[in-house]
């Protein structure tokens, strides 16, 4: 486990060392009222919301799977993972399909955007690291935090967000125990 | 030149395993000069191309092994035990030296000096020697292979059996039928009747026999299989079989045979009769009819035999030229994920097709329907393999094995024609090699302690595959010291994998064996018992969505069982529904879908039991253990499955139907999900879960476990 994580680090800083050199862009999106950035190499595609097959007994903040040309991809909620007030689906809804290393493998995952906005440069320099004080989250998922016309942006980590340990927890299912089959 | 290099490596690994099995069966039948000259065509190839693709080092070395098979052919060495092993090792050295022909660092030079030295020693003695049955006389092998079924085309003989039986056959109850369709289990037959002894119908006796045949088998089986058919009507009628035509030699060697010869060897016509006849220059058959000297019939008999022997003969040279065509794993792989994609979409064709009730579109895919399924079918079976290719290479594991541990053992295979997917025959290796080695190692006795249980010295262990359904059985079953149910629960206990006070059935103990960390040796050997047991076999087989069974009779043996679907691709499935979510439950577990209505539930207050044909069935609710929101409907529907022998109902609001499922694999951040084994998209393009069903109640058996021992 620990080699692995060590592994996922190793690649963040090489893609870290790429992005200096090459580009800075990002695309930014809103949760509630928080403007989040990630780096664009990361994004596959923006979709509209379709229909979400819920999975039986997962976390609450997994919210199913769809279908993304053939190949079955999970939808997941950051709004719920990191405990933002809920918000209702509008016609600005949009579903970002992202590739992220989960134990060193690459893999496709979608995440619930309350609106898409655009794709923008972000300098290094402008980029601060996260306050460790008085931050609402885990500093663990955020890369840093940039500015654009005196909005913040956080730029995610998401490559963080679905490290093994955090998906390990037991889903919270209301325990209706059956007696069949006993 | 670098796919050149690699075709040869492909080519000589084909060569190799085909030299392990050849050395194998050699061992066990040392005058077969079929074989020697199969091992020794191996080498030289292996020689031979090995010095063109630039791989000299292995071409040196094949060279002095070469040279000693071709004494051996030549009859100055005769095969020996000590002369298998060297060629094993030598066998495994040149796997090696291909293994690693681009660093060969690696390689064990001296090991390979060790080999040659053996093999000069053994050259050497022949020449001082000229007797051939010096040395340490023919292999006597403490193991050996028997193999039953159609497993592998060497070998294949052509036989003529004639099967004349008395008139008083029917009268001890013997069925010539049943004899002639026992004969089909051997390969395959060309039967002629003779009806030549049927008397006028006024002397008609219905309680004789007056019939003969003549039949012509094509099989590997020896003359001793077929007159074991035979055993019990030998007193009771006339019998003879000859081997008429030795399929593996070659075509020139036994020209087809020309039916006044076929007459002649088969005792009809004696050869001057033939000459006459020729003689004559008419067409040979007609003339023998008129001048009486034989039967029109027995002349179409001949005939059809002249027929078959060159047909089977064309069969087979057109088979060895149209051949085979290597194809690379991963163009398989991405054809079959093609046409999975292509089932989906004919799905979604077929529902635009029925909604939009335009009989053109309806019939263009009715069309495309009966394509797509075959084109799937066809693609699958391009996939799958005869297991014998797995079985092969667990012949050389058990008589290495049993050599080192000092037993005494004997392989059966049986079904080996019996095929599985590339990818599940793949996995099944590993799995298969741990249960013989646990076999072999814990099973089977040595024969001294054999001897003393009044059992034969030489302990037998079976591999059979068999079809059963959408499954492959296989079933390895050892003759053993079986698995003391006591033993298990006393290592149980001390490992903390259960209570001393637990209550467990026999059965259940048995079960234990599957636990992480559970390992019965009492010693650590090198062979088995390192902890990593029958869990890791457990896991694998499941990975592969089969299931494992164990059953052991204590002093009698154990016999595990494996079933595996026959493809991981595509399977039949049942689409149900709760609510609005969609769910696709196995077909091949179910048995039968009954209706279940408020005032049924009510009735079984709570217990969650039906009674179906006076049976006790239990089922699961779905919606509550999926805690689905929203009201059943007030007639449910239970969907019987039939789960580790035992019949279990799972309740959904409704069934849509049955469908073709391409599996999808669930995305790895829902592992922690096991009751979903993955997932496949529907027609109307939303995705549906495949349930597992096993795993999902294991989970509820689980949990109410846990719940008893908490209260």
């Amino acid at each position: 486990m620990r080699s692995r994580a060590d592994d996922g680090e190793k690649e963040t800083a090489m893609s870290e060392q790429f992005n200096k050199e090459m580009l800075h862009q990002y695309l930014t999106f809103k949760l509630g009222e928080e403007m989040f950035a990630i780096d664009v190499s990361q994004v596959r595609e923006v979709l509209d919301v379709t229909v979400i097959t819920k999975v039986p007994r997962a976390p609450a903040f997994m919210r199913g799977v769809i279908n993304v040309r053939g190949s079955v991809v999970p939808v997941v909620d950051l709004r719920q993972k990191f405990e933002l007030p809920a918000t209702e689906q509008t016609l600005d809804t949009r579903i970002v399909v992202m590739e992220i290393a989960l134990n060193g493998e690459l893999t496709i995952i979608g995440t619930l955007a309350d609106a898409v906005h655009n794709v923008m440069d972000i300098e290094p320099a402008s980029i601060e690291p996260a306050p460790t004080v008085g931050a609402k989250w885990n500093t663990e998922f955020i890369k840093g935090i940039g500015k654009h016309n005196d909005q913040f942006i956080i730029i995610l980590n998401v490559d963080r967000i679905f490290l093994a340990e955090e998906l390990a927890m037991v889903p919270p299912v209301d325990e209706v125990q059956s007696k069949a089959a006993a | 030149m670098d796919t050149q290099r690699e075709a040869y490596r492909v080519e000589a690994y084909d060569l190799l395993a085909e030299l392990e099995i050849s050395l194998l069966e050699l061992e066990s039948a040392p005058d077969d000069m079929d074989l020697v000259d199969r091992v020794f065509r191996a080498m030289h190839t292996i020689k031979g191309s090995g010095a063109m693709f630039g791989f000299d080092a292995i071409a040196e070395f094949t060279h002095d092994v070469e040279s000693a098979f071709d004494r051996v052919r030549e009859g100055h060495i005769s095969v020996t035990t000590g002369l298998v092993n060297l060629a094993l090792a030598a066998r495994d050295q040149i796997r090696s030296m291909l293994d690693h022909a681009d660093d060969p660092v690696h390689i064990d030079q001296q090991q390979g000096r060790r080999i040659l030295d053996g093999f000069r020693a053994i050259l050497s003695a022949a020449q001082t020697a000229p007797a051939p049955d010096g040395a340490d006389g023919p292999a006597r092998p403490a193991w050996e292979i028997v193999a039953t079924g159609t497993a592998g085309a060497t070998g294949e003989k052509i036989y003529r059996i004639r099967f004349e039986p008395h008139e008083t056959l029917f009268q001890n109850g013997t069925n010539p039928l049943a004899l002639l369709s026992e004969l089909t289990s051997l390969g395959h037959c060309r039967t002629i009747a003779h009806l030549d002894r049927l008397p006028a119908p006024e002397a008609f006796n219905p309680e004789s026999c007056y019939l003969s045949w003549d039949i012509l088998l094509t099989s590997d089986c020896s003359l001793n299989a077929i007159q074991d058919i035979f055993i019990f009507v030998e007193d009771a009628c006339s019998l003879s079989i000859d081997l008429i035509d030795r399929l593996d030699a070659p075509a020139e060697a036994s020209v087809s045979k020309r039916l006044g010869e076929i007459l002649v060897a088969r005792g009809d016509l004696p050869p001057e009769a033939v000459d006459e006849a020729l003689e004559r220059q008419q067409r040979l058959g007609q003339i023998l009819v008129d001048a009486g000297r034989v039967s029109a019939e027995k002349v179409c008999s001949a005939l059809a035999e002249q027929e078959y022997v060159q047909s089977v003969r064309a069969k087979r040279e057109q088979q060895s030229s149209a051949g085979s065509v290597r194809v690379a794993a991963e163009k398989l792989d991405q054809l079959v994920n093609l046409v999975g994609e292509l089932v989906t979409v004919q799905a979604r064709l077929n529902q635009k097709a029925v909604l939009s009730r335009d009989a053109e579109l309806l019939n263009i895919s009715e069309v495309v329907e009966r394509l797509t399924d075959e084109l799937r079918d066809n693609t699958l079976s391009i996939r799958m393999l005869p297991i014998d290719v797995t079985f092969s290479k667990l012949r050389r594991l058990v008589r290495d094995l049993s050599n080192e541990l000092g037993k005494n053992i004997l392989l059966k295979t049986e079904g080996g024609d019996t095929e599985l997917d590339k990818t599940v025959l793949e996995q099944l290796n590993d799995p298969l090699v741990h249960i013989l080695r646990n076999s072999i190692d814990h099973g089977i006795e040595t024969p001294e302690r054999r001897g003393k249980a009044g059992k034969p010295e030489q302990g037998t262990i079976r591999l059979k595959a068999e079809h059963s359904g959408a499954n492959v059985l296989i079933h390895i079953s050892d003759d053993g010291a079986g698995i003391e149910p006591a033993v298990i629960r006393r290592k149980a206990i001390e490992k903390g994998l259960l209570s001393a006070d637990a209550e467990r059935s026999d059965k259940e103990l048995l079960q234990l064996i599957f636990l992480p960390g559970f390992s019965t040796a009492e010693a650590v050997t090198n062979v088995s018992g390192r902890g990593v047991g029958m869990d890791v076999v457990k896991r694998s087989i499941e990975s592969l969505r089969g299931a494992i069974e164990l059953n052991s009779q204590p002093g009698k043996g154990t016999t595990i069982t494996l079933k595996l679907p026959l493809t991981l691709a595509i399977i039949d499935g049942l689409l149900v529904e709760i609510d609005s979510d969609k769910f696709v439950l196995p077909l091949s577990s179910i048995e039968e879908c009954v209706e279940l209505s408020r005032e049924d539930l009510k009735k079984t207050h709570g217990r969650n039991i039906l009674n179906i044909r006076n049976q006790i069935v239990p089922f699961v609710p779905l919606r509550e253990r999926f805690a689905i929101a929203g009201d059943a409907p007030n007639f449910e529907q239970v969907v019987i499955n039939e789960v580790n022998g035992r019949r279990v109902g799972i309740v959904v609001d409704r069934v849509i139907g049955e469908h073709q499922i391409v599996i999808k694999t669930m995305n790895a951040l829902y592992k922690n999900v096991p009751e979903v084994s993955g997932a496949t998209i529907l027609g109307d393009g939303t995705v549906a879960l495949i349930l597992d069903v096993q795993k999902l109640l294991s989970g509820i058996q689980e949990e109410n476990l846990e719940a008893e021992s908490e209260r």
